[in-house]
């Protein structure tokens, strides 16, 4: 992680970057972190508010063990140590969507500390990206300024619902390594069943804390681990796309490069991003952050729990990106990044081994991200609303692969069945259509005969360049309506043409 | 008719199954006396309508043979515990008005078992003071007055309220609680007996929180077996309170059998302060001889952390108050001063809604907590409490029980210590290391000073060792013989 990556160029010589990500996953859960009422999205506003969740007076939290489960599950799927003691904090802050005056979080003991992720950058880069901690804590209401002009509006229902903080390391070295690292989050996640990360309902949020400094200080910092060898960061909160979290590293290493070359100085401040601009601002600097005040709840005991109650959760855990992707590139053949491709969504992943178990691989994945990705991104489908099933694809590619037919008609056959011949089985379109391969000889020397004495300037002409039988292939294939195996034509051409 | 206000909880509720009276006769002349009381200051809001539907009730349970333990008992509530539909506002402005839709696991606890409630009862702030006065309705007065002396006095606190009604036979029993030591000074202070069961024992949910991991509710009552009782109600494991403790809960009535015989009672010598007085002095020690006589061995032990009990405690208890106390912004329920900005709503809301100790407390707890500030008080407050309750523990492995004064000195006059906030905190000296330990501690009546005034003593025991806390209670409270009354100089 020393070499110096992803320089860039300032006025005055060149500059790194430096990426940590502090994301919020909302826990998929039924119930609050430490209520009963429901933590689903898109009630009524102050639908799903207990007396918990409104801190009337006297109420008191009770953990939800589903939600401390799902949080040591995504510990696992961060190869992260899991941590048998933890506590929760109170950060004291007022705000009207801040019920208790306080929020329940995890400050010194997090239910999970340090771990490590691959990220896939694409078919030849993948890094590791460390992991600090994951945390549980409460999240807010929602205050609503809009609705009256002096008034603002309070709504609860997210009072109290349960997030995973998951702290990276400060390893991430441009936009491109921090958005892909949030998508492999993601990835995780969803595998795991332990969020959504449906981002445009804010299931998932990353602060993006970026900083620069001079080329070759990073490795400086990672030698020593002494901070000052970086540059003074921002954090730039509630980013809620990967593609906003690639803009907002670019807008700020870029700002900050040029603020420092001005003989500017970086703030340590919370910034904001405005989607319409691709611009941040400052938000709140360091003199106004709060003195949280944090302090064990004392209404909580601290959170324990056996190893083998850990071992239990890890047993039931699905296979994770990373393994599949491994065993992809072992069972499958493929290479490791159109396994990552494949594994980033855990449904096309599960397509693809519908098609590829038992079959050739590589022709499967060929299939599967060139032709039946295409024809979704082309018609705006989910893979699970593919019109053309894994088994369908699956006996498509059992027809190329015992050459009843050749990839050219196999094309043809897959069009067919998005079309006129929907749901049907390949082999019975093929049946039924006669695109069955010919691979009859006499019928191929025929029709190569007959290509033969009908272009003797071509036939001329392919004894000086060998490279012109390829036209009498073609011209055999179409005699043929494409039938022909295309194997079988060349070696009748070559042999009665004499071309070796 | 007899007066039935004299009776205890034992005799009333034995009666009424008796068929001797009926709970309506044990309400109407309770309730009268509390009307005709309102010079003490005890009830801050009487609960008539429900109550007599409850009266009804009892009394139809009873003609039916179908009574429970606490089948018409006429309780009054300290107004810190929510009560579902009756105001309850924690004897503080900023919470005026506000009836709880839910009903506190503990009162519930006394509902279930048949208990009436007549009212709320005063008390300070948030629980926060030891003589009433920092109560926004101004302060319960003690029945007791010193011999032909008319100066108010107060009954302690903060459970002032609770103790003023039980001593003016206002209620038959009454619930209170206790973070450092506010069951068992008002007790003392007024004759009663007061019991702060172990940290854990009885659910904190529904009550309005002071400091969490202190508060414990307990009951103040007319003498030890009706703490007993109520104690058997109140207390149970309570899924909605993560700090409760699931443990069966014992007859503890049955527990005031058995005497102390055999008993090891140690006398804490750190106990004995500089400039305590004889009479305090001399009744300690005389207590102390009592049980010996019925068969207890005294033992001195030395708890050398004592000192430190009471300075760790006015760290932790504002610390966690100054956090448990920032739900009351002016947002949700309450009262509300109007302003367009809303840390200006906040500041007026807050600045108007609090009373002048609360705020204080909330100064000292916002600093201890503050980021530079954090590790030298709070973090070493939280040590040293730690070792307080490993020595409290070790003490646990020589003797049964603790015998201490219940508090430094019988009841003062009101506006006497309320000027000096040290002072003032003195009076929990005796009770504040039991909270922090998270032990059971009792007060009973030890007897009478010079000036007439009642004297406290305390029984502190192990985690959950109400049992035998209970047992040399009771034989303590029979070799004392303590049967004095307040002349009735407020009706």
């Amino acid at each position: 992680m020393t070499e110096q990556r992803n320089l860039l160029r300032g006025e005055t010589g060149d500059w790194e970057v430096v990426i940590g990500l502090e994301v919020h996953a909302q826990v998929t859960s039924n119930t609050k972190l430490f209520s009963g009422s429901s933590a689903a999205y898109g009630a009524g506003p102050n639908e799903n508010v207990s007396l918990v969740d409104a801190a009337m007076p006297g109420m008191l939290p009770v953990i939800n063990q589903f939600c401390v489960e799902q949080a040591i599950k995504t510990g696992l799927g961060l190869n992260a140590k899991i941590h048998l003691w933890s506590r929760f904090d109170r950060k004291n802050y007022f705000y009207p969507d801040l019920p208790q005056g306080y929020q329940i979080s995890q400050y010194k003991d997090p239910i999970v500390g340090e771990g490590e992720i691959e990220v896939e950058l694409d078919a030849e880069r993948t890094i590791k990206v460390g992991i600090e901690r994951l945390h549980l804590e409460q999240d807010a209401g929602k205050s609503i300024h809009d609705l009256a002009p002096k008034e603002s509006y309070v709504d609860l229902n997210r009072s109290g619902v349960a997030l995973m903080e998951i702290v990276s390391k400060p390893e991430m070295r441009s936009a491109e390594e921090a958005s892909a690292y949030f998508g492999k989050l993601r990835t995780i996640v969803r595998y795991l069943g332990t969020c959504d990360g449906n981002m445009d309902q804010g299931s998932m949020r990353a602060d993006v804390n970026v900083s620069v400094c001079r080329a070759g200080n990073y490795a400086k910092f990672v030698e020593t681990g002494d901070f000052s060898h970086l540059g003074t960061r921002t954090e730039t909160k509630n980013v809620n796309s990967i593609r906003f979290v690639r803009q907002v590293v670019d807008y700020e290493a870029r700002r900050q490069i040029q603020v420092l070359e001005a003989g500017g100085t970086i703030d340590q401040e919370t910034r904001l991003f405005d989607v319409k601009t691709g611009e941040t601002r400052t938000m709140r600097s360091k003199e106004d952050a709060h003195d949280y005040r944090y302090f064990p709840d004392p209404d909580l005991l601290p959170l324990e729990f056996s190893q083998e109650f850990v071992d239990r959760i890890a047993a039931s855990l699905p296979e994770l990106p990373d393994a599949k992707k491994h065993r992809f590139v072992e069972e499958y053949g493929l290479s490791s990044y159109d396994a990552a491709v494949l594994v980033a969504d855990k449904d096309k992943a599960t397509y693809f081994e519908g098609v590829a178990s038992g079959r050739d691989g590589k022709l499967a994945s060929s299939w599967v991200t060139t032709e039946l990705f295409g024809m979704l991104n082309k018609e705006g489908l989910e893979i699970t609303e593919s019109p053309i099933s894994a088994e369908q694809l699956g006996g498509l590619i059992d027809l190329i692969s015992d050459e009843t037919i050749s990839g050219k008609i196999a094309k043809q056959v897959f069009e067919l069945m998005l079309d006129e011949d929907k749901g049907k089985a390949p082999k019975d379109i093929v049946e039924a259509r006669g695109l069955k391969q010919v691979t009859d000889t006499g019928a191929l020397e025929a029709a190569a005969d007959k290509i033969i004495a009908a272009n003797p300037e071509q036939v001329a002409k392919v004894k000086d360049k060998p490279k012109a039988l390829g036209w009498f292939v073609g011209q055999v294939m179409k005699e043929t309506g494409g039938k022909a195996n295309p194997q079988a034509v060349n070696a009748i051409l070559k042999k009665k043409l004499g071309v070796e | 008719m007899a007066d039935l206000t004299t009776k205890t909880i034992a005799q009333l509720r034995d009666g009424m199954r008796a068929k001797e009276f009926s709970a309506a006769e044990v309400f109407d002349q309770y309730f009268t006396r509390a009307e005709n009381s309102r010079a003490l200051n005890a009830f801050v809001r009487f609960n008539v309508e429900l109550a007599w539907d409850q009266v009804k009730a009892s009394d139809e349970r009873i003609a039916k043979g179908e009574a429970r333990p606490l089948e018409g008992i006429p309780m009054g509530i300290k107004d810190l515990f929510c009560t579902e539909g009756l105001e309850t506002n924690a004897a503080s402005r900023i919470l005026y008005g506000f009836r709880p839709p839910y009903e506190s696991t503990v009162s519930q606890n006394l509902l279930d078992d048949g208990a009436v409630f007549m009212g709320k009862l005063n008390l300070d702030e948030f629980a926060m003071g030891s003589s009433n006065e920092t109560s926004a309705h101004g302060p319960a007065i003690n029945p007791w007055r010193r011999e032909g002396e008319e100066t108010k006095l107060t009954p302690g606190g903060s459970s002032g309220g609770s103790a003023a009604a039980v001593a003016a036979r206002l209620c038959a029993g009454a619930t209170a609680t206790d973070t450092g030591g506010s069951i068992r000074q008002p007790a003392a202070l007024t004759a009663t007996v007061g019991l702060k069961p172990t940290y854990g024992r009885c659910s904190r949910w529904g009550i309005v929180a002071f400091a969490s991991s202190l508060d414990q509710a307990g009951p103040i009552a007319k003498d030890v077996r009706d703490s007993a009782i109520l104690l058997n109600s109140m207390a149970g494991y309570d899924p909605k309170d993560s700090t409760s403790i699931d443990r069966p809960v014992p007859d503890y009535e049955q527990a005031i059998a058995g005497g102390v015989k055999g008993m090891k009672i140690g006398i804490p010598k750190e106990y004995r302060l500089d400039g305590m007085s004889q009479e305090i002095s001399d009744l300690w020690t005389k207590s102390a001889k009592l049980l010996e006589e019925q068969g207890a061995e005294i033992v001195e032990v030395s708890l050398p952390l004592t000192k430190y009990a009471l300075p760790v405690y006015y760290i932790v208890a504002p610390a966690e108050a100054s956090s448990n106390l920032a739900r009351y912004d002016g947002v949700k329920y309450g009262v509300r001063v109007e302003d367009d900005n809303i840390h200006e709503m906040y500041k007026k809301t807050r600045g108007e809604g609090f009373g002048a100790e609360v705020k204080r407390r909330l100064m000292i707890g916002t600093y201890v907590l503050s980021a530079g500030y954090y590790d030298a008080y709070y973090l070493r407050a939280q040590r040293v409490r730690k070792k307080i309750a490993m020595e409290m523990a070790a003490a646990f492995e020589q003797v049964d029980l603790l015998l201490t004064p219940s508090s430094p000195s019988a009841a003062f006059g009101l506006g006497e210590k309320s000027a000096d906030p040290i002072e003032m905190y003195l009076n929990d000296v005796f009770t504040v290391t039991a909270n922090l330990a998270g032990v059971p501690g009792i007060s009973i009546p030890g007897g009478l000073d010079a000036q007439g005034l009642p004297l406290g003593l305390q029984l502190i025991a192990p985690a959950f060792g109400e049992e035998t806390m209970i047992r040399g209670a009771a034989a303590l409270e029979e070799a004392i013989g303590f049967n004095a009354q307040p002349t009735e100089w407020w009706r």
